[in-house]
């Protein structure tokens, strides 16, 4: 049986981040994930807002993280070169609103966050598209948007390359305890470690009841979202919210890192969390509520709806030691602000690791990743050098994303490697276009089938199902 | 490097390939440049019969009409450049272009022809709701999955609108054994051409329920059916009549878009009715020395057509380059009462005849079909049948043009 003196359970952006943290010591760490890549499940489906942090309620995990997480995802995505803009973001409210604003002005004094109440004329100086009846706003300037599953991959990549490991497929279906050690134990082998770390997403009060620790309540909150082609994001300066409710932060209307807009997300409770699929409801409420605070709402522009959900626990995250089980830490029910409190997160647990685990700090680990090419933003000059030196450079295969069989090649073979189709999109944005992979998928599965030396039709989408399952006159 | 050319085409498909042998035809040193590994295009994968009848008089599949256009491409020695995708269409017509085998190209054009055809509309763009599987696929991506790369993606089918590649490709998937168990559409009448129904669909025992629509897919990570329901006036679902289809593919063909990205910024100015630039009758863009034909320019239900209307465009693009394209006095076409569109949208004044084409936005049968110039009926013509799946097309003679014409029906 491998040996481990700390296990990661879950490969979204907290475990990833936790992992990230963890390959700076000496220590022999393993993230386990039971999905076919990282960032599968929530981190793939959010807003990807770095939240400023005025609106958490002062002195809770959520306000400490949040307000602590929010330089660190700026710092960090550079470091990583991960997609980012720190574009602001505004509250918008009418004549109606002016209460609520100054509530949450309020509460971001006693967060320490930098907030601006502004007139109507001030903030169509930052957001001209505001909605008509939008009479005032709450600007906060440090706030902006990170693509998400990208930082996660990214922290996993920088994890490996300081000597940490990742394990896909491999679902936690045991956590035995013996001798002062855990065993983990999954479809892909059993592995003991000193410490356990619960980063399982929605999973995580599953993962707490395996291991015997603190029982909780889970609930679900699913939330759909439209995005728009990039013709759009010349409309969107900022992440316009309303005036947050108890169901959440609001219907948002945000540019993406990656240069779309997204406009969501609606908030359903749901008790199954595995519930992902978007409703003609949902999606019809955000076609009401998306006018209500901008005025150019262009839903003929949308390009694919998406689905992601959030995990409650209580009301605020939960991090901390288990009291029950020694060396069983949990970092579950972290729904928003999750993504920007993922570092500060990460930071916490890893002192608590290092109280159970004496480690040292690794002499010299990766902390500026090298940068990807991305031929979206290379000059001419470096275009016609790289395409001189490696034809694939000249060969795109996703037209909308103008991706290049070189960056895909790249992704396949990053230290994460990517072993699917939606693992490549995910990494360099191959499918994510107007056209949705109509025209590139079938040349993103040719090359993935030829990187990895695989059959057609055992090339993924992902999760497991084939895209192009049977071959033509095949016979029973 | 610049390379210089009177006319480059971009786009190596049927558009393409008409427009460049015109221009070449015309006296211009002419360019394609391809995206693909071959010209041809879409109907590389269109290994069905129904192309060339109006064009060279006989039936041929869409592989063999290419073929035809490819010879004539090559016996030229027209230039081609393939695998070239084209990044830019820049100032003073300075086409940039990348491709494996050349790196970075830059072309200075005489006069450019943009012949990129169109794309599939997507899950994305219906906002299609319920889960987001593997399964699902725009009926041109399985048409090219099945007939080119040799793969089924299914082996039970629902497909979701009826245009003609969804009703070409519910006929495919089931001559290789799949069973398409039910195809939907939104509204009251198909979007494709009759004799495909009729060809497609009918002859195989395929059924169709118009005025229907899809109200969630299941299943994941792979689609398992669909929950369908008729739609009301307002095209809105009537969910208490919800019924479930197992599939474990969808394929959706609801509707083309041209794909003029290649456009945005120039200030070229479009319609919002075709998705294409609005052109005169050489099919020149409001961007002077920009052409545009085929289904980059509207969607067109036949090739025949689209090469008529490429040998137009590459014919005045060429005259351009030389410098001898007449202009002059220009009126507008527009359309209204129960016609979409009209194109060209704009005609100069003058001698001889044209052709207008036209849609109309529902079936109608026995309505009188006029053009009038000024108050003025310079053409009427009855139809026993107006479709909106079915492009129809006059001819009037410019002589009696003095003012802005309206074609629209009378009923």
């Amino acid at each position: 049986m491998d040996r481990y003196d700390v296990i990661v359970i879950g490969g979204g952006i907290v475990g990833t981040a936790v992992l990230d943290r963890l390959a700076r010591y000496e220590l022999r760490a393993l993230l386990v994930e039971k999905c076919d890549d990282v960032a599968s499940f929530t981190t793939r489906a959010n807003s990807g807002i770095v939240h400023a942090g005025y609106d958490c309620e002062p002195g809770t995990l959520k306000a400490k993280f949040n307000v602590l997480g929010n330089p660190l995802v700026w710092k960090e995505a550079e470091e990583l070169d991960v997609p980012h803009l720190k574009c602001g973001s505004i509250v918008a409210a009418g004549e109606d609103g002016v209460s609520g604003l100054e509530e949450l002005e309020k509460k971001a004094k006693a967060n320490g966050v930098e907030v601006r109440l502004l007139s109507r004329e001030e903030t169509l100086g930052i957001e001209p598209n505001v909605a008509d009846r939008i009479s005032c706003s709450l600007y906060a300037p440090t706030a902006g948007v990170v693509s998400p599953y990208q930082m996660a991959i990214a922290y996993a990549d920088r994890a490996i390359l300081n000597g940490a490991k990742i394990l896909l497929e491999a679902p936690v279906t045991a956590i035995k305890r013996s001798e002062g050690k855990y065993t983990i134990c999954t479809p892909k082998g059993d592995f003991e470690t000193s410490v356990v770390i619960n980063c399982a997403g929605a999973h995580g009060a599953e993962i707490n009841d395996l291991a015997g620790a603190e029982h909780f309540e889970t609930t679900y909150r699913r939330g759909d979202y439209f995005v728009l082609d990039n013709t759009e994001r010349k409309n969107v300066n900022t992440v316009i919210f309303p005036l947050p409710t108890a169901a959440g932060k609001g219907i948002l209307v945000a540019p993406t890192a990656d240069g779309n807009v997204i406009y969501g997300p609606t908030a359903v409770d749901t008790d199954d969390c595995e519930d992902t699929a978007s409703t003609l409801d949902s999606l019809d409420a955000l076609k009401k509520s998306v006018p209500l605070t901008y005025k150019r709402p262009a839903f003929n522009k949308c390009i694919r709806v998406y689905s992601g959900l959030r995990t409650l626990i209580e009301h605020d995250f939960v991090i901390g030691r288990s009291k029950i089980k020694d060396n069983f830490i949990m970092t579950i029910g972290i729904c928003s602000p999750g993504l920007t409190s993922a570092p500060a997160i990460a930071d916490e647990i890893l002192s608590l690791t290092l109280e159970s685990i004496n480690a040292e700090k690794k002499k010299d680990y990766i902390i500026n990743m090298p940068r990807h090419l991305r031929l979206k933003e290379l000059s001419d000059e470096e275009i016609e050098r790289l395409a001189r030196s490696d034809s694939r450079w000249g060969r795109i295969v996703c037209r909308c994303e103008k991706v290049t069989e070189a960056e895909i090649i790249a992704a396949i073979n990053s230290p994460l490697p990517a072993t699917t189709v939606d693992a490549v999109k995910r990494r360099v944005r191959a499918g994510m276009g107007r056209c949705q992979g109509g025209f590139c998928g079938p040349r993103v599965i040719e090359i993935l089938s030829r990187e990895l030396n695989i059959p057609i039709s055992e090339v993924k989408k992902g999760l497991g199902a084939s895209i192009a399952p049977f071959r033509v006159k095949e016979v029973d | 490097m610049l390379l210089n050319y009177d006319v480059v085409i971009i786009g190596g498909g049927p558009a393409g390939m008409a427009a460049a042998i015109a221009a070449h035809d015309s006296g211009a040193k002419t360019l394609i440049l391809e995206r693909d590994v071959r010209l041809g295009g879409i109907l590389n994968q269109c290994i069905h019969q129904g192309f060339g009848l109006h064009y060279f008089g006989e039936e041929m599949t869409g592989t063999e009409y290419a073929e035809r256009f490819r010879r004539e491409v090559h016996k030229r020695d027209i230039d081609v450049m393939l695998e070239a995708m084209v990044l830019s269409l820049g100032e003073a017509r300075i086409v940039t272009a990348l491709s494996p085998e050349r790196g970075l190209v830059k072309v200075k054009a005489g006069a450019v022809v943009l012949a990129m055809g169109c794309r599939e509309r997507t899950a994305g763009a219906i906002a299609l709701p319920g889960t987001r599987p593997a399964g699902i696929y725009t009926a041109g991506m399985a048409q090219k999955m099945c007939n080119i790369d040799g793969y089924l993606v299914g082996r039970e089918v629902v497909i979701l609108g009826s245009g003609d590649i969804g009703l070409i490709m519910a006929r495919r998937m089931t001559t290789e054994g799949a069973k398409v168990k039910l195809v939907l559409e939104l509204m009251p009448y198909s979007s494709g051409l009759k004799r495909n129904i009729v060809q497609c669909l009918d002859d195989y025992g395929i059924p169709i329920k118009y005025s229907h629509t899809i109200t969630r897919v299941v299943g994941n990570p792979r689609i398992t059916g669909i929950y369908y329901a008729p739609v009301g006036e307002d095209r809105r679902p009537i969910l208490s009549e919800e019924k479930f289809v197992s599939c474990d593919a969808l394929l959706l063909s609801v509707g083309l878009i041209p794909e003029n990205d290649l456009l945005g910024g120039l200030g070229v100015e479009m319609s919002s009715v075709t998705n294409g630039a609005c052109v005169d009758e050489n099919r020149m863009t409001s961007l002077k020395g920009v052409f545009s034909c085929g289904n980059v320019l509207h969607v067109h239900d036949l090739v025949d057509n689209v090469s008529r209307e490429a040998e137009i465009a590459g014919r005045a693009a060429a005259s351009y380059a030389k410098g001898d394209l007449k202009s002059g006095e220009g009126v507008c076409v527009c359309a209204k009462d129960g016609v979409r569109y009209a194109l060209p949208q704009r005609l100069t004044k003058g001698e001889g005849k044209v052709k207008i084409f036209f849609r109309v936005d529902g079936v109608y049968k026995g309505a009188k079909l006029v053009a009038e110039c000024e108050g003025r009926q310079i053409f009427a013509k009855k139809f026993a049948v107006l479709a909106p799946g079915e492009m129809g097309d006059i001819e009037i003679d410019k002589a009696g043009v003095d003012g802005d014409i309206v074609v629209r029906l009378q009923r």
